[in-house]
């Protein structure tokens, strides 16, 4: 009985000291698409984050972290990410939101961040404005522009003049479009053809064939990678017009680890700019792939695990800085200007934006080691998002 | 004329994920909106085949017709022929609940992402005719399109089955009456139907990809070749795909803006002025 009495009033002189929170868990509720057409998304997304918990620990500032994932399945509905992102708030009284697979979700929970004064990290959604939209809002994936500009500058610079341009009819795809014939035009290219197709398209045919007639020299592709991409790039191959010189240039979401294997060699020799490869060459990525493929033998690490990864890292690195504190004001003062080495290669948070700042790097498709891979060869250190300038 | 050559194997691809609707909606009256789910099944058993036992392309075929010509006994043995008589809503919810069901199963077994199929180099690439350019694989395709429905044809018109399966449609009990087993021939035909929508989900993936969305995002199309083609038909349903296939690609190619709403305009004006469908039977029932 004597012995309990002493420990309880250590115990209490002890808890004195420490901040009071200190013993709750830090909840962080991942809204994600885990099921619907965008479940790889959030498949990949909470690879990372877990990932990270495990190669690095459950506790920082003295905080164990709690994950809370709620499946806003489809993703492309904002109303549901919305709901669950408040529910999250107002009943397991989460301290951080986090993941959002797709713009549409970030966009709609971006106002209830704003409004609870709850920090957000965005871990793919990749639309320009997001950040812009709470001021409580870091990135830690990438921005369409960002990744848009870099390929159009290579090509340019690499003797390719005239570019047939296809994208997805959505948002991304008029980005990524506006953004490619900005920066192309503006270094001596010219667009002879363009067109925009719909999301859900069964056959390419048409298109293709259009784009043999026209006789580009690239084609400048914009898709969500799925059934679509697939099939373009099959349909490149068959219908010769790789045989006829035409080169296809893309943002790398197109050759992305997940879909990479599916797309099959048709898909070699494909240019494209990105963030991220799994065979970037760089100690921490061996470390992060090593981990990963140990975790998940089944999937290869992608861009959006890597960004579930570097999310994580940044808010166990923030906790460590705020000693444990979740308040929104103090995490993003921590936050800004935060710069680490990704498996990616260095990255930054602009203390401005809030945006991600990192190096984007021009890839082709190539076998090593007989499995199809973003073989980089050329960089372009610390691009800022070009939607914000 | 690679345009229309491409139209045509594209109107093909169509039909062949479609007959097997026109089979289990048209003929048998059943709004079966889980035909999707048996071209997925179809789908996955062609790409495991294909890549985990490594069994040639045109082999895992009939492997595909059978399995889902098995699946899809079992499930009309136990499920569908409960709702035979049942309103067409009921159905329709039924049937949609299953293609959850699948969309589900799918995922978890396989998981989210695209399978890969991987074609034998001697159905890849386009054969070398002057002004042409035609794909090896939608020549296949159009080949065994034209041999199905010509087959289908031939069964339904010609054979004592056909008759059977026409008769009990039309009039149940009378059919009992004469002596026709109306449960078997219900039973092949859903087979029939489900085998149809497997070869047609597994030729569909080298196209349209193949994931658990598989069942539900092309639906639309199943069933805009089956209300244009109008219901009871095979050739109707043909000639729907061919008609939809050429305007679709044709659209696209001139006039790439507007290119994806051709596909529905035909639906439109087809349905205003023959609401039966083009080559429907009217209101029979």
């Amino acid at each position: 009985m004597q012995l309990n009495k002493t420990l309880a009033i250590a115990a209490l002189a002890l808890g004195a000291t420490a901040p009071s929170f200190a013993a709750d868990p830090v909840k962080i509720g991942l809204v994600l698409p885990m099921s619907g057409p965008f479940a790889a998304y959030g498949k990949q997304i909470e690879h990372g984050v877990k990932l990270y918990l495990a190669t690095h620990g459950d506790t920082f500032g003295g905080r164990k972290v709690e994950l809370i994932v709620k499946d806003d399945s489809p993703g492309t509905s904002g109303d549901v990410s919305k709901r669950l992102a408040q529910e999250l708030v107002v009943k397991d009284k989460v301290d951080i939101l986090a993941g959002f697979g797709l713009t549409p979700s970030a966009l709609a929970v971006a106002p209830v961040s704003a409004e609870a004064k709850i920090p957000m990290v965005v871990m793919n959604a990749a639309t320009s404005i997001i950040t812009t939209k709470s001021p409580y809002l870091v990135r830690t994936s990438h921005t369409l522009p960002q990744d848009t500009a870099p390929i159009a500058t290579w090509a340019a610079k690499n003797n390719i003049k005239k570019v047939y341009t296809l994208v997805s009819d959505f948002g991304p795809g008029h980005d990524a479009e506006t953004q490619f014939k900005k920066t192309f035009t503006a270094a001596g290219g010219e667009i002879v053809g363009e067109v925009r197709v719909p999301v859900k398209n069964p056959d390419f045919a048409p298109y293709l064939q259009k784009i043999k007639d026209t006789k580009p020299e690239a084609v400048f592709l914009f898709m969500p990678p799925g059934a679509e991409t697939i099939a373009f790039m099959k349909g490149f191959a068959d219908r010769g017009l790789a045989a006829a010189g035409i080169r296809i240039i893309a943002t790398g979401d197109l050759t992305d680890e997940d879909v990479l294997d599916a797309t099959g060699d048709p898909a070699l020799g494909v240019y494209t700019s990105f963030h991220y490869s799994e065979v970037h060459k760089s100690p921490e990525n061996k470390t992060y792939t090593d981990a990963y493929a140990k975790a998940y033998p089944k999937d290869r690490p992608n861009f959006m695990s890597v960004a579930g990864y570097d999310g994580m890292q940044l808010i166990a690195e923030v906790l460590k800085k705020t000693g444990g504190s979740t308040d929104a004001e103090k995490f993003i003062a921590a936050a800004k200007g935060m710069s680490w080495v990704s498996p990616r290669g260095k990255i930054t948070i602009d203390p401005e934006t809030r945006d991600i700042v990192q190096t984007v790097y021009i890839r082709k498709v190539e076998k090593v080691g007989g499995k199809l891979q973003n073989v980089e060869f050329d960089q372009i250190p610390d691009v800022k998002d070009p939607g914000k300038q | 004329m690679t345009v229309l050559f491409d139209g045509v194997a594209s109107g093909m691809l169509l039909f062949l994920i479609s007959v097997g609707l026109s089979v289990t909606l048209g003929l048998m009256n059943f709004v079966n909106l889980a035909h999707g789910a048996f071209a997925m099944l179809g789908g996955y058993v062609c790409v495991l085949l294909l890549s985990r036992l490594s069994v040639p392309f045109l082999v895992t075929l009939p492997i595909v017709v059978v399995v889902c010509a098995g699946v899809g006994v079992v499930l009309e043995r136990t499920l569908y022929r409960r709702l035979y008589g049942a309103s067409h809503l009921d159905q329709v919810l039924f049937s949609i609940g299953l293609v959850f069901m699948s969309v589900s199963t799918a995922f978890y077994f396989f998981g989210a992402q695209q399978q890969p199929l991987q074609l034998p180099d001697y159905l890849r690439g386009q054969l070398p005719i002057p002004g042409v350019d035609i794909g090896v694989y939608r020549l296949f395709l159009i080949v065994l399109g034209l041999a199905i429905a010509a087959g289908l044809q031939w069964m339904l018109t010609r054979t004592r089955f056909g008759a059977e399966l026409r008769a009990a449609v039309d009039n149940r009990r009378a059919a009992r009456g004469l002596g026709i087993n109306v449960d078997r021939v219900f039973s092949l035909a859903f087979a029939l139907g489900s085998a149809l929508a497997g070869l047609g989900g597994a030729l569909g993936v080298e196209t349209l990809g193949l994931d658990p969305e598989f069942a539900v995002k092309y639906i639309v199309y199943f069933l805009i070749v089956v209300a244009v083609g109008g219901s009871g038909n095979i050739l109707g349903s043909l000639y729907a795909s061919l008609i939809i296939g050429v305007t679709d690609v044709v659209g696209k190619y001139y006039l790439p803006q507007v290119g994806a709403f051709f596909i529905y305009a035909v639906m439109v004006v087809t349905l205003v002025f023959r609401p039966q469908g083009l080559f429907g039977r009217g209101a029979a029932k």
